[in-house]
């Protein structure tokens, strides 16, 4: 179990969804796949297909930079980030 | 009965609806659309009713947007989008289009898949990841990419696509095997494979016979009426060779609309900055320049491959969207123009649809 910050743009895709939320989750390609069990196609807009977190994504597990490989722990905190970037 | 007329624009700065009576006089504008995603491409699908956009997040990717009800409400999906686990990521989403049961999804790396529960989930048609020929195709200034499609009206699996740079493929059985059809395509860049040579920008077939191709390519415009297995040029009487749409007209055999720029180095936008659509009604024996209404001095903007469009009315109206966000548009078959909407993000494509009111 992690606790889970999302952008207003990723959340604003998807009805209902609000931006903390505890999901459940060993390490942090397992806690993108709770929320894509949730919220259906939320995976897709984090990932690309090989999987990898998509270019202009980024993702910090208590505000280190982490990969989808990246452990977790119970008090740890997943914050999911657009790049700034864009015109 | 009166039709009420649609006109969706694919911009950088998301979807926008034009609609208007079937006068065409007085035009009304809703958007932007998909979250202000850009939208390369958008299509209605006349069987469902459906609009679908061609949405690309920088930060998201790309997904398929879906609107039953004209615009009003959206959801969106990616699901399948995907040439699988390991493989290089599917990076755009080009080209939608309707056809039948289906909805194809020309996509970049170059590829296509096909939707068959409306957009909700996509699956890859492999033969063209699988061509002899993909080793050898390069991607244009736009990238690699399936960005042109027609499907045959006799035959739902006779099909044919376009690819920068790989020019123009045929399949007669729904894109399991594809065979180029680039032959009489005059092409002046190094290549070393002859039957791909070809920087296809944009075709469509004719409106009365499935075998007649217009196509604009890179290099020319050219004119295939055996299915795509000879192309001839056909430019004669035109200020340049280059440019990116071709529109068919939707009722007349043999009428095709383009609007060429002045050339690929020298800047790609109206020639001598004065702008017009030219159109044949003699399969490019002849061409007519159509510029009553459209700036005559300081146009310096481009048209891109597909924001150009004819609506299925009578006459026809013919739509026009530029790099700098005007819309132009005849309800006169292009012989006069007005410029409804002047203020819009670089306009990408332009699709019109007709609905019953």
């Amino acid at each position: 179990m992690a606790t889970v910050l999302l952008p207003d743009s990723l959340a604003r895709l998807f009805p209902g969804a609000p931006r903390k939320l505890d999901v459940d989750g060993e390490n942090v390609f397992q806690i993108v796949e709770g929320l894509n069990s949730q919220w259906p196609g939320m995976r897709d807009r984090l990932l690309d297909g090989r999987p990898a977190i998509r270019r202009h994504i980024v993702i910090f597990v208590n505000n280190e930079r982490a990969t989808l490989d990246t452990g977790l722990s119970p008090a740890d905190e997943v914050y999911i980030m657009p790049a700034m970037s864009g015109g | 009965m009166a039709s009420k007329v649609g006109v969706l624009l694919g911009t950088k700065k998301g979807l926008f609806i034009a609609e208007s009576d079937s006068s065409r006089k007085d035009w009304d504008l809703r958007g932007p659309f998909c979250e202000a995603w850009p939208v390369n491409h958008a299509a209605y699908d006349p069987a469902s009713g459906a609009i679908f956009a061609a949405g690309l997040n920088a930060w998201f990717g790309p997904a398929v947007w879906k609107s039953t009800d004209l615009g009003e409400t959206w959801t969106h999906s990616s699901e399948g989008l995907t040439y699988g686990e390991g493989a290089d990521p599917l990076t755009a989403v080009w080209l939608i289009r309707p056809a039948g049961d289906l909805v194809y999804a020309g996509v970049e790396p170059a590829g296509l898949l096909a939707s068959r529960d409306a957009g909700d989930t996509w699956e890859h048609l492999e033969g063209l990841r699988d061509h002899p020929t993909r080793p050898h195709w390069q991607p244009g200034g736009g990238g690699l990419m399936v960005h042109t499609m027609e499907v045959d009206p006799r035959d739902p699996k006779h099909l044919y696509i376009a690819i920068s740079v790989a020019g123009v493929f045929e399949s007669r059985d729904g894109g399991a095997i594809w065979a180029p059809r680039n032959d009489g395509i005059e092409f002046d860049f190094p290549t070393e494979v002859k039957e791909i040579a070809n920087c296809a920008h944009h075709f469509e077939m004719d409106s009365e016979d499935p075998t007649v191709l217009f196509q604009q390519s890179h290099s020319g415009m050219f004119i295939s009426r055996d299915g795509g297995a000879n192309w001839a040029g056909v430019q004669n009487g035109l200020p340049s060779t280059f440019g990116f749409p071709a529109v068919a007209h939707p009722h007349r055999g043999g009428s095709f609309y383009i609007a060429p720029l002045n050339g690929d180095q020298v800047g790609r936008y109206m020639p001598d900055a004065a702008a017009a659509v030219y159109r044949t009604d003699d399969y490019g024996a002849n061409w007519r320049a159509l510029r009553n209404g459209l700036p005559q001095s300081g146009a310096y903007f481009g048209v891109l491959r597909q924001a150009m469009a004819a609506d299925n009315l009578e006459p026809a109206g013919i739509y026009l969207g530029t790099s700098t966000g005007h819309l132009f548009a005849s309800a006169d078959e292009g012989e006069t123009w007005t410029e409804p909407f002047n203020f819009l993000p670089t306009i990408s494509s332009v699709e019109a649809f007709s609905t019953d009111v």
